[in-house]
C-alpha cells in the first residue's frame, strides 16, 4: 500500500461542483505533477467541507488540518508552490479545521458566540474521506458495526441496542426506531424487504444529500444493518430522481459492496443475504410518505394507502417492510458500534442523539449542520449561521419545512427537542431552519408555500386536492389586494378541515405554517385584507395582470 | 375464519360488532347511519372524499368511518362538531368546483352529491371555484357521454372498470386539483378499448357519466309522417321500468310497458325476445352443428361462446381477438330483430325498407354502439339490387337503440301515468315470444334457453325439468355438466359454463386462449348478474336488485304457456315462410355476422 | 438484484433514450403490450410525476426551484429573466429546440438559491449575468 505524506481532499458536493471543484481538482493534479510531487500528494474528491454555500470551492489539507477557500485554478499554483513544497502555508485562503465539541455547560455560557457547537458523528466523514472509495471509508472505521454484529450479536440483541439508544426516525414524523424495528422482525417472510427513503423533498431541507454524496457508506452500512436485525432480504433506496450526483456514489458504493461481499449472498460469510438497489423516483414530494413511496416502487401512481394495515406487517407487494429514512440508517453503526446508552448520553430525554439541519434563509451561513438535541433553535442561527445577515432583525423562522411550524423570535429560546417543541405546537420535522428578516412578509412567504402544495397534493383526497387549491386562491387574493375580511375564516375553516380529514400527513400538515402565522402574525393579513396594504412591501397589491 | 367480536363504545353506547367489521359497517349495524359518498360497497374503498369522518378517541385526525377496522376498545364520536364541521367543510368545498345546474343534468333525481348536501344542510358554498370548469363533454362514444366538469374525482368508475370489469380504460391521470378521470392520452372513450357497457354510468354518484341521450332521434322520427316506426324491447326491460316510476324492484310491467309504448306512438310494438327465440334456433343448430364435429374427430371450434352481449364482444375483439372463431357468428336478438323487420317484415307489410324505422329499448348501453358497427346493415345489403339502393339510401338494421332510463324519460315527457296503464299485449307478426326468451334477461337464461331447444334435438326428449336451476345464479362464473343420451344411443356430457361480468369473463377466456378449457358451451354477459343489471337499467344501488328482476324474469317465464324457442309458432312461420331452416344461406346473410380483430393499443384502426 | 425494472425505471429509461426527452405514445404501448400493462394505467403514472413528460421537450430541460428559499432568493425574477432570454414561457420549448423550461419543486440546493437545474447539472447562485452565461455557453455547445 502506498503511503502519501499529505493528502489533499476537494470538497466534491453537488454545490462545490457547480462552482468548479472537478477543475480545480485536475489543475491540483496537473500542478502536483508538475512539480514531481504526485508520489507524495494524492488529491482526493470528498464531500462537502462547509464553505458551498458561498459559491467557491473548498480544499482541506491532511495531516495540516488547514482549509483554503475560495480555490480558483489560477490560485492552485500559489498553494501547491508555497505550501506543498515550501510548507509555508497561504494565510489569505486558510481557515483553521474546528472539530471542538461542546457539552451543554458550556453552551449556556455567556462567550458562547464563537463556538462551533456542532457534533459531527454522521458528518463525520464529509470531507474526510473520499466517498467514492469504500476503503477510505474501511480505514475510518466503516462496517467494524456491521462485522459485530454479524458476529457478536444476534438480530434481537440488534434491535435492543437501538432501542436502548432511543433513537426516533429522522425523515420527520420521529417515530421509534428500535420500536418499528420490533414491529418488522416477527411478520414472516421468506421476503422481507428494507427500504432507505431517499426522496428528500421537504423544501429547504437538504441534508440527507449531504450523507449520501458525502459519507454513502455510513447509509448503506446503517441498511445492512438494519436488515440484518429485522430479517430483510431485499433492499430498495428510493431516492429522488434529481439527485444526480447522489444516485451515482450511492451506484458506486453498492457496487463496490458487492464486490467486498458485504451485499448479496452470504455477506462476510455468514448465513446473512441482502440484495440492494436503487430505485430512482420521478418528482413527486408524496413519495416522501412511506406507503406513497412503496406504490411508487410498485409502478404506480404515488398515492398513499390506508394505515392499517402497517408496511411492517404488509409494505412493498404487501409483504413485510422496513422504511426509514437515510439519516435513521446512517446513526446507526454508530450505535451499534458504541452501545445504545452511548447514544442515549448525547441529547435530552426524549430526543437522543444528533440531528442534521439545513440552514438557509436571510442568514449569513448556510448548509447543513449537525446539532445535539436539546440545542435552542436561537443558539442554532446565531452559532452556526452567524445571525441574520446584514445586521436586520429576525422576524420569523420556518422549522421542519414548509409542512413545519412557523416560530416567533419569542421562541427561538425553545430547544430542539420533541418534547419541548411540541409545546408550541413544533417539531423539528425534517430538519430545516428558515430565517426570515423583518424585510419578509408573512402572507407572501404562506402563498408560496401553499402553491406548493398545491402543486404536490397527490389529489387522491377531498380535503387535501381541494383545500390546498382553495387556500392558494384566498391567499393570491389577499396578496393581491382582493381579500376579504371572510377569507381569513375561510383559511382557518380550511386549514382545520385539512388537518382533521386529510387522508394522509402531507395534507394533514401542509396548512400547519399557515396557521400558525394566522394565530402569530395575523395583523399582516389584516393589514393586506383591511388596509389593502402589504407592510413589507413585497405582495404586488392591485396587480391586476396576469404576473 | 375467526369469528370474533369486540366491544366498542358508539356516542357513549357500548356495542359487541364483528372483529372484521369497519367503522361504517359497527355502525349500521347498531342502527347508527353515517353519510358517504365516494364508498361503494366491494367496488370502491379508497377513502376519497372523506365524507365518512368520524372522532376515535386517542386519534389526533379524525378517521374515516368506511375503511377504519373496529378494535376492542374503540370509542367512537359520529356526530361531533368538529365531525360536522368536516363533513360541511368538505361539501362545500367539492360544490365550490361542481357545475350548479342541477335543472339540467340528467342525473339531477339520483344525484348523490345534491341529496348528501341537502342532508347536510348546505344549500351554497362559500367557496369560488379553483379550477375553470369548462372542460368540453366527451361525446366520441356513441353509448356513454362523460362530463368531467361534474366529476368529483370518486374513482368509483375507475374501480368499477378495473376490479368487476378488468377493462381498465378509464384510470386518474394527472395531479392534485389537475386530477381527472381519463383514458389513454387522453382521448375520447369513444377511440378507446372502451367496450360500452356503461357500467361506470351506474356507479357515478353524480351526473359526470350519463348514456348517449337518443330520445330527441326517436321523437323525430315517430313524428315524421313517412316512416314507419317499431319498437323492439328486450326481456330486461320489463322488469326494471317500473322502478322509473317509482315502483318496487323487480315489478314485471310486460303489459303495461306495451301500453305505454303504444301510447308514444309507434306503428309496431313488438318483443325482442321474438328474435330472441330466433337465435336459439339459430345458435343451437350452430352448437351442435360444432359439437357433432368434435364428437365425430374433426375439428371445430369449442366452446361455442355466445355473442348477444355487444359490450362482451368487443371485449373478446380488444382482449383475445385470436378466440374470435370461437364466438357464435349469430347475431344479437336486438340485431336479428332489425334485419328481420326490414325484410321479412317490410316485404309482409309492403313497406319500402328504407322508410322502416327500428328503435330499440334495451337494459343496455353497448346496444348503441352495436345497432352502429358497419356489418350491421344486412338488410340495406339485401335489398340493394333488388332496389336499386345508392350510398345515400344506406340504413343499418337497427336505427336507434334507447336505454329503459331513455324510456322512462319519455313516458314521463308525455306525461304518461305508468303506474295505472291497462295491461296490453305486444303487435305480431313480431311479438310472440317464449320463456325461454323472456330468460336471456338473466345471468344464464340465454345457456338454459339454449339447452331447452338442443337437448330435445339432440336427444329426441325435452329436458326432465324445463327449469335448468343448474344454470341459474348470480354467482359470477357458473358450471355445469348436462348428459344427454342421443337419439342414435351416444351417451354425451355437454360441459357449460356461464360467466357474467368482464372480469369473470376473462377467467375463462384465459382457459380458452391457453387451450385447455373443458367447456363445450359457454354464456357470456358483459354485465354482473346479466342483461338485468345492464348499463341501462335504473340506477339502483340495493344489494336486492339483481336477485328481485331476475325473480321476475323467472317468474314471466313461468307464466308463458311456450316456454321453448323452437316451440314458438311464429318462428316455425319465418322459418317455413322465409329462412326455410336454421343455418340456412339466407338465414347466414341475414342473422349472422362477423367480428374485428382489434388492437388494445392501436387506436385508430380501420375496421373489415 | 430484480430481473424485471419497474415502471417508474422502465419510464425514466424510454425517456432519456428518447431524443426528445419525452413518452411517445408508440414507446408506451410497446411497453405496455410487452408487460400486459393498461395502457390508461401507465397514462395515469406518467401523468403524475413531473419529471415525465407526454409531450416533445427541448434538447435540454432546465427545472428552476420556485420554492421556499429560492423563493426569498428572488427566483420570480430569475424565472421571468429566463423566459425573456429564451423567448418562451413556463413551460415552452424554444424555437430552436434546443431548451424546455420547467418549474420545479425543491431542488434540494437551498443554501445557493436561487438554483435551476439544466439536465443533470445543477446551477446555484443564480443572477441575471449567470443565466445570460449558463445559457449561452449551452448555446454555443459548452
Amino acid at each position: 500500500m502506498k503511503f502519501y505524506r499529505m493528502h489533499v481532499l476537494v470538497a466534491e458536493d453537488t454545490r462545490s461542483i457547480m462552482a468548479g471543484a472537478k477543475r480545480v481538482e485536475e489543475a491540483l493534479k496537473e500542478e502536483i505533477r508538475i512539480a514531481g510531487l504526485e508520489d507524495e500528494i494524492r488529491v482526493v474528491p470528498t464531500g462537502s467541507l462547509g464553505f458551498s454555500d458561498k459559491d467557491q470551492v473548498a480544499i482541506a489539507i491532511y495531516p495540516d488540518n488547514i482549509i483554503y477557500c475560495p480555490v480558483l485554478v489560477s490560485t492552485v499554483p500559489e498553494i501547491v508552490k508555497e505550501h506543498f513544497l515550501k510548507g509555508r502555508i497561504v494565510k489569505a485562503l486558510a481557515h483553521p479545521m474546528e472539530q471542538k465539541e461542546v457539552t451543554m455547560e458550556e453552551r449556556t455560557s455567556e462567550n458562547q458566540m464563537n463556538l462551533d457547537i456542532q457534533k459531527r458523528i454522521l458528518l463525520q466523514n464529509v470531507g474526510k474521506i473520499d466517498p467514492e472509495n469504500i476503503q477510505e471509508y474501511i480505514a475510518a472505521d466503516g462496517y467494524v458495526a456491521l462485522e459485530k454484529a454479524l458476529f457478536d450479536m444476534s438480530p434481537e440483541k440488534v434491535i435492543e441496542e437501538v432501542k436502548t439508544s432511543e433513537l426516533r426516525g429522522r425523515g420527520g414524523a420521529g417515530f421509534p426506531t428500535g420500536l418499528k424495528w420490533q414491529f418488522t422482525r416477527p411478520n414472516p417472510g421468506p421476503v422481507k424487504y428494507v427500504i432507505c427513503n431517499a426522496d428528500e423533498g421537504e423544501p429547504g431541507t437538504f441534508k440527507d444529500r449531504e450523507i449520501m454524496e458525502g459519507d454513502p457508506h455510513k447509509m448503506i452500512e446503517g441498511m445492512i444493518l438494519a436488515t440484518y436485525a429485522v430479517g430483510g432480504t431485499h433492499g430498495y433506496i428510493y431516492i429522488r430522481g434529481e439527485y444526480a450526483l447522489s444516485i451515482q456514489r450511492l451506484q458506486k458504493a453498492i457496487d463496490d459492496c458487492y464486490e467486498y461481499g458485504l451485499l448479496g449472498k452470504n455477506i462476510l460469510g455468514t448465513e446473512f443475504c441482502f440484495e440492494l438497489c436503487i430505485h430512482s423516483g420521478a418528482g413527486a414530494y408524496i413519495c416522501g410518505e412511506e406507503t406513497a413511496l412503496i406504490n411508487s416502487i410498485e409502478g404506480k401512481r404515488g398515492e398513499p394507502r390506508k394505515k392499517p394495515p402497517y408496511p411492517p406487517s404488509q409494505g412493498l407487494w404487501q409483504k413485510p417492510t422496513l422504511v426509514n429514512n437515510v439519516e435513521t440508517f446512517a446513526n446507526i453503526p454508530a450505535i451499534i458500534s458504541n452501545g445504545g446508552e452511548w447514544y442515549q448520553s448525547i441529547g435530552v430525554e426524549g430526543s437522543r442523539g444528533t440531528k442534521l439541519f439545513s440552514l438557509m434563509g436571510d442568514i449569513n451561513w448556510k448548509g447543513t449542520i449537525e446539532i445535539p438535541f436539546g440545542t435552542p433553535v436561537g443558539d442554532i442561527i446565531d452559532n452556526v449561521g452567524h445571525g441574520v445577515r446584514y445586521d436586520r432583525q429576525l422576524k420569523g423562522v420556518i422549522l421542519g419545512g414548509s409542512s413545519g411550524s412557523l416560530l416567533v423570535p419569542e421562541e427561538l429560546t425553545t430547544p430542539v427537542d420533541f418534547h419541548a417543541l411540541a409545546h408550541i405546537e413544533a417539531g423539528p420535522g425534517s430538519g430545516s431552519i428558515v430565517v426570515m428578516d423583518e424585510t419578509r412578509c408573512i402572507v407572501d412567504i404562506c402563498l408560496n408555500i401553499a402553491e406548493f402544495f398545491r402543486h404536490e397534493s397527490c389529489g387522491k383526497c377531498t380535503p387535501c386536492r381541494e383545500g390546498t387549491a382553495q387556500i392558494c386562491h384566498l391567499l393570491e387574493m389577499i396578496a393581491s389586494g382582493n381579500g376579504l375580511p371572510e377569507d381569513i375564516d375561510h383559511l382557518e375553516k380550511i386549514s382545520q378541515t385539512m388537518m382533521d380529514a386529510s387522508f394522509c400527513p402531507l395534507g394533514q400538515t401542509a396548512p400547519s405554517v399557515l396557521r400558525q402565522a394566522l394565530k402569530k402574525y395575523r395583523q399582516e393579513f389584516l393589514d393586506h385584507v383591511h388596509g389593502n396594504n402589504c407592510p413589507a412591501e413585497v405582495c404586488n397589491m392591485n396587480f391586476t395582470e396576469e404576473d | 375464519m375467526e369469528n370474533k367480536t369486540v366491544n366498542i363504545k358508539i356516542n357513549g353506547n357500548d356495542y359487541s360488532i364483528d372483529s372484521c367489521a369497519t367503522i361504517l359497517e359497527a355502525c349500521r349495524q347498531a342502527g347508527i347511519s353515517i353519510p358517504t359518498l365516494c364508498y361503494m360497497e366491494n367496488i370502491c374503498d379508497e377513502g376519497s372524499c372523506g365524507i365518512c369522518v368520524v372522532e376515535v378517541a386517542k386519534s389526533h385526525t379524525l378517521q374515516r368511518a368506511c375503511i377504519t377496522q373496529v378494535y376492542d376498545g374503540m370509542e367512537i364520536q359520529t356526530n361531533t362538531s368538529r365531525v360536522r364541521q368536516a363533513r360541511k367543510t368538505i361539501l362545500e368545498l367539492i360544490l365550490a368546483n361542481h357545475p350548479q345546474d342541477c335543472l339540467n343534468c340528467a342525473a339531477s333525481e339520483i344525484c348523490e352529491l345534491r341529496k348528501i348536501s341537502y342532508d347536510l344542510g348546505i344549500d351554497e358554498t362559500p367557496f369560488e371555484p379553483t379550477k375553470e370548469l369548462d372542460l368540453p363533454l366527451d361525446t366520441s362514444s356513441p353509448s356513454i357521454v362523460r362530463d368531467l366538469n361534474k366529476c368529483i374525482l370518486c374513482r368509483r368508475c375507475v374501480k368499477e372498470c378495473e376490479l368487476v370489469q378488468s377493462v381498465n380504460v378509464i384510470e386518474i391521470a394527472g395531479r392534485g386539483i389537475n386530477s381527472k378521470v381519463s383514458c389513454f392520452m387522453d382521448k375520447g372513450l369513444g377511440e378507446t378499448y372502451c367496450t360500452n357497457c356503461g357500467q361506470c354510468i351506474k356507479v357515478c354518484p353524480v351526473g359526470a357519466l350519463t348514456e348517449k341521450n337518443d330520445v330527441d332521434r326517436v321523437w323525430d322520427y315517430l313524428s315524421d309522417p313517412k316512416k314507419h316506426v317499431v319498437i323492439q324491447t328486450a326481456p330486461a326491460v320489463r322488469v326494471a321500468l317500473g322502478e322509473e316510476f317509482g315502483m318496487p324492484i323487480g315489478s314485471l310491467v310486460t303489459g303495461k310497458m306495451a301500453a305505454g309504448i303504444r301510447r308514444l306512438g309507434f306503428d309496431g310494438v313488438f318483443d325482442t325476445n321474438f328474435a330472441a327465440d330466433l337465435t336459439i334456433l339459430e345458435e343451437g343448430t350452430e352448437f351442435i352443428g360444432r359439437l357433432t364435429k368434435v364428437l365425430s374427430g374433426e375439428h371445430a371450434h369449442l366452446p361455442l361462446i355466445t355473442s348477444c352481449s355487444p359490450g362482451w364482444i368487443k371485449f373478446i375483439e380488444h382482449f383475445f381477438p385470436k378466440c374470435l372463431p370461437n364466438v357464435s357468428s349469430c347475431k344479437s336478438p336486438q340485431q336479428m330483430f332489425g334485419t328481420v323487420t326490414k325484410t321479412y317484415y317490410a316485404k309482409q307489410k309492403n313497406l319500402d325498407p328504407r322508410d322502416v324505422i327500428c328503435v330499440s329499448v334495451m337494459p343496455c348501453t353497448a346496444k348503441k354502439y352495436e345497432c352502429l358497427r358497419p356489418e350491421m346493415d344486412d338488410a340495406f345489403d339485401h335489398w340493394k339490387d333488388q332496389l336499386m339502393l345508392k350510398d345515400e339510401d344506406h340504413f343499418q338494421d337497427v336505427d336507434v337503440a334507447i336505454t329503459t332510463r331513455e324510456l322512462g324519460r319519455m313516458m314521463k315527457e308525455v306525461g304518461i301515468d305508468f303506474e295505472h296503464l291497462p295491461e296490453e299485449s305486444f303487435d305480431s307478426p313480431l311479438g310472440e315470444s317464449t320463456g325461454a326468451a323472456v330468460i336471456f334477461g338473466a345471468t344464464g337464461g340465454v345457456m338454459e334457453a339454449a339447452l331447452r331447444t338442443v337437448y330435445e334435438v339432440v336427444t329426441g326428449k325435452p329436458l326432465p325439468k324445463v327449469e335448468l336451476e343448474v344454470v341459474r345464479g348470480m354467482k359470477g362464473i357458473r358450471t355445469a355438466d348436462i348428459p344427454m343420451v342421443s337419439v342414435d344411443g351416444k351417451e354425451i356430457t355437454a360441459k357449460v359454463a356461464i360467466a357474467s361480468g368482464l372480469g369473470n369473463a376473462r377467467v375463462l377466456l384465459e382457459e380458452v386462449s391457453n387451450g385447455n378449457s373443458p367447456y363445450h358451451f359457454i354464456e357470456i354477459m358483459a354485465c354482473p348478474g346479466g342483461c338485468l343489471n345492464g348499463g341501462g337499467q335504473p340506477i339502483n344501488n340495493d344489494p336486492s336488485v339483481c336477485e328481485k328482476r331476475a325473480a321476475a324474469i323467472y317468474s314471466q317465464d313461468e307464466a308463458l304457456t311456450i316456454r321453448k324457442s323452437h316451440e314458438n309458432p311464429e318462428i316455425k312461420k319465418i322459418y317455413e315462410d322465409y329462412f326455410e331452416k336454421p343455418n340456412s344461406h339466407l338465414a347466414h346473410e341475414l342473422l349472422h355476422t362477423s367480428y374485428v380483430e382489434r388492437d388494445l393499443y392501436e387506436l385508430e384502426k380501420e375496421e373489415n | 438484484m430484480e430481473e424485471k425494472k419497474h415502471l417508474l425505471e422502465q419510464l425514466h429509461d424510454i425517456q432519456d433514450a428518447d431524443k426528445e426527452h419525452h413518452l411517445s405514445t408508440k414507446k408506451v404501448v410497446e411497453l405496455s403490450e410487452k408487460h400486459g400493462y393498461s395502457p390508461a394505467k401507465v397514462y395515469g403514472v406518467e401523468t403524475f410525476y413531473t419529471m415525465y413528460s407526454t409531450k416533445p421537450r427541448g434538447k435540454h430541460i432546465i427545472r428552476i426551484c420556485e420554492n421556499q428559499s429560492c423563493h426569498m432568493a428572488n427566483a420570480k425574477n430569475m424565472i421571468h429573466h429566463l423566459e425573456k432570454k429564451l423567448e418562451t414561457h413556463v413551460g415552452g420549448t424554444t424555437e430552436d429546440g434546443l431548451f424546455t423550461l420547467e418549474l420545479s419543486s425543491c431542488l434540494g440546493m437551498c443554501s445557493v438559491s436561487p438554483a435551476m437545474m439544466i439536465d443533470d447539472v445543477p446551477y446555484g447562485n443564480l443572477t441575471e449575468d449567470r443565466i445570460d452565461e449558463i445559457i449561452n455557453s449551452y448555446k454555443e455547445g459548452k
